[in-house]
């Protein structure tokens, strides 16, 4: 694989980068501090079997307007990509966007709208070379309408559709959508937050990702007990949820 | 305070404090402020552990990126959260091994630098902190600094072995040490007493780079401090082959024991097979460095088998000119007072390095696994009266009940630790629950 990936510096990120490093894949790193890459960057590079120096560009998902000279960036470093990977987003509590109406702007306008036109820009260059892979990382918050995330998780069910959507629409042209859903992760996002039963880690996530993008799956629910989880959820009445504090 | 709702941190021997960690990936940015940095939490005792709940406590785990590593000199730059575990991994593949080793590959070169662990090898090459090239560090002014044994030398010989209270550790240089094979060659040896062990241990120093023994602490008389003797080198190319060793598959502890599983029949019963089970006198074999170096880790979580009481480890060098007679007279004292343990480790140590506080001395260093009872400080207190008359010391990594007055006197180098603290933190913002109770930080 020759792999771009924004958000590549941190969290499950981080962790996917690693793996496809460690395995000796390409990797190209997007994220919004310079330090930041420079130093994940060394990191990848140091852990590549041949110590493949590991490029990187500045793309901030709040500034669209740098997202095509940073895919440009990627693919000259790679000589043309053939995977795109995003994990980057922007979580609070709903408490905290409650309130924070600007704070909630922000994240719907992120999660939502500026990872879209990200994965526009990627398409469309993924397609010119006839498909890849692209992953997604949407959340098992946007499966169902529910009190805890109602602002996050419906900026995660319309990526979720989008990404549905685009698989449907271009897999016969060769591109592979994965449409990441994690349930909880010990990440920084979550730093602070009491992990429910099933809470995965970094690394964990990561290699279902890697795993599912080699076998060109469309979906993935990981830790994969979430896949049972969210079936339940998914099927229960109205009635039921207005109840729950779930 | 109700201990169901009020979230706790422990150490190793699991004895909780009230306190919350925080985490994230940019420590640089975590520790502003901080009182304390903790890594993994394998320290036994209060050392990682807050002075007081509302304590910021930065947890350096996720600040774990490799920063340089040069293949020509072996030199290694990383964040102050990489792992040994991750460090054996990625490394000891490509014929490079950490150049200390403490007994389990969960720690952070964070906490390889705060504690400034030693290993097998002490003897030859002494401490992890003799290995290290540089340091970048938040200073309890929140400024960052960067020291070496030649760059702020007060800084750094007061950092290694210093318990992370002269300021946070944020990154860490050192060198790697060439391993010409992935196995390590093991001579072991029963030895039916005390006095063959410190035997055997002398004869072993010069002709290994590694040894190290377990004892069966609750047998005395005359087979008392009976045990296995080990001892290593790595095996040259030729002789280990071409096989790698297998990846270890570690078991975890799943639930608490009951206090009591560890006791007195149990052990016995344990530490008779372990002894038997060497079978003939001596053996030599091939080992995989896990299993070597890293027994315990085979089970994660096995603090877990001394149940929620939780437990502390006692460790203490006795220096050389006490001679082998203290050696035994310890031994003496500690099957007499001790409880069961099955964690009974004798090693000999090469000379005093740099560090202020580091632990290690010319001498015989003893470590042995002790569940919390009532007895414990009584027990605590009766070792280390015998250790202060010996002329030797405590392992601050492993300690949760030495007294104040006690570690004074066993601690001749204090002032000038304590000269540094009062130079890069005289407003003591650094602290831990084990500077509350053995330096007399305010809570």
């Amino acid at each position: 694989m020759k792999a771009v990936i924004l958000g590549g510096t941190t969290g499950i990120g981080r962790a996917i980068a690693r793996r496809l490093a460690e395995r000796g894949d390409s990797v190209f790193l997007l994220a919004r501090e310079v330090d930041d890459l420079t130093r994940s960057a060394e990191d990848l590079t140091a852990r590549h079997p041949k110590r493949e120096p590991v490029g990187h560009a500045l793309c901030d998902l709040e500034r669209p307007e740098g997202f095509a000279a940073a895919l440009d960036a990627a693919d000259a470093a790679l000589g043309g990509f053939d995977a795109v990977i995003v994990t980057a987003g922007l979580f609070a509590t709903q408490d905290a966007l409650e309130a924070d109406i600007e704070f909630t702007r922000r994240l719907v306008t992120v999660n939502y709208a500026n990872t879209v036109v990200f994965c526009e820009h990627a398409r469309k260059r993924l397609l010119t070379r006839g498909g890849g892979r692209l992953a997604v990382f949407s959340s098992v918050a946007g499966d169902r309408g529910r009190k805890p995330v109602a602002i996050y998780g419906s900026s995660k069910a319309g990526l979720s559709v989008y990404l549905e959507a685009l698989d449907h629409k271009f897999h016969a042209q060769g591109l592979s959508v994965l449409c990441v859903k994690p349930g909880f992760v010990k990440t920084g996002m979550t730093a602070g937050l009491k992990p429910p039963p099933f809470a995965g880690d970094p690394e964990q996530v990561a290699r279902d990702v890697v795993r599912a993008m080699d076998r060109r799956r469309p979906m993935l629910y990981t830790p994969g007990m979430w896949a049972l989880v969210m079936l339940v959820i998914r099927w229960l009445p109205r009635f039921v949820m207005r109840k729950i504090n779930f | 305070m109700n201990p169901r709702t009020t979230p706790t941190l422990s150490g190793w021997g699991r004895l909780p404090a009230p306190g919350v960690e925080k985490l994230s990936e940019d420590l640089e940015r975590l520790t502003r402020g901080a009182a304390l940095t903790r890594g993994l939490g394998r320290s036994y005792g209060d050392s990682s552990l807050p002075a007081k709940a509302d304590d910021l406590v930065a947890c350096s785990r996720m600040a774990d990126r490799i920063l340089g590593f040069d293949p020509e000199t072996g030199v290694l730059r990383a964040e102050a959260g990489f792992s040994l575990v991750e460090l054996n991994r990625l490394f000891m593949p490509r014929g490079w091994f950490s150049p200390v080793t403490p007994g389990t590959k969960f720690v952070t070169l964070g906490g390889m630098v705060a504690s400034d662990v030693h290993g097998k090898n002490h003897h030859v090459e002494g401490c992890f902190g003799a290995h290290v090239r540089s340091l970048r560090m938040r200073l309890a002014d929140d400024s960052i600094v960067d020291c070496g044994p030649e760059q702020e030398p007060e800084l750094f010989d007061a950092t290694v072995g210093g318990m992370g209270l002269t300021g946070h550790i944020l990154e860490v240089e050192f060198s790697l040490a060439r391993i010409p094979s992935r196995w390590i060659h093991m001579e072991s040896e029963r030895m039916p007493s005390i006095d063959e062990f410190l035997a055997g241990l002398g004869r072993a120093a010069p002709a290994f780079p590694m040894t190290m023994g377990w004892i069966d602490c609750l047998h005395r008389g005359r087979s008392m401090g009976r045990g296995i003797l080990m001892a290593g080198r790595w095996a040259e190319a030729s002789e280990a082959g071409e096989l790698a060793p297998r990846a270890a598959h570690p078991l975890t502890m799943p639930v608490d024991l009951p206090n009591l599983a560890i006791n007195d029949l149990t052990v016995a019963a344990f530490n008779a097979l372990y002894y038997w089970k060497h079978l003939r006198r001596r053996a030599t074999t091939l080992v995989a460095p896990d299993p070597f170096f890293y027994p315990l880790d085979a089970i994660l979580e096995w603090n877990r088998v001394y149940g929620p009481r939780g437990f502390t480890q006692y460790q203490c060098v006795i220096p050389r000119q006490a001679g082998a007679p203290a050696v035994r007279e310890f031994m003496d004292l500690l099957t007499k007072l001790g409880g069961a343990s099955p964690l009974c480790v004798i090693k000999d140590c090469g000379p005093e390095g740099r560090g202020m506080l580091s632990f290690p001395l010319e001498g015989t260093s003893i470590a042995v696994d002790m569940a919390v009872s009532p007895q414990i400080q009584s027990i605590v207190d009766r070792l280390n009266e015998f250790v202060i008359a010996a002329g030797g010391r405590i392992y601050l990594t492993k300690d949760r009940f030495t007294r104040p007055e006690h570690y004074r006197a066993m601690e001749p180098r204090l002032e000038r630790f304590l000269a540094a603290r009062e130079k890069y933190d005289p407003h003591r913002k650094l602290r831990s629950g084990q500077s509350v109770r053995l330096l007399g930080d305010v809570a």
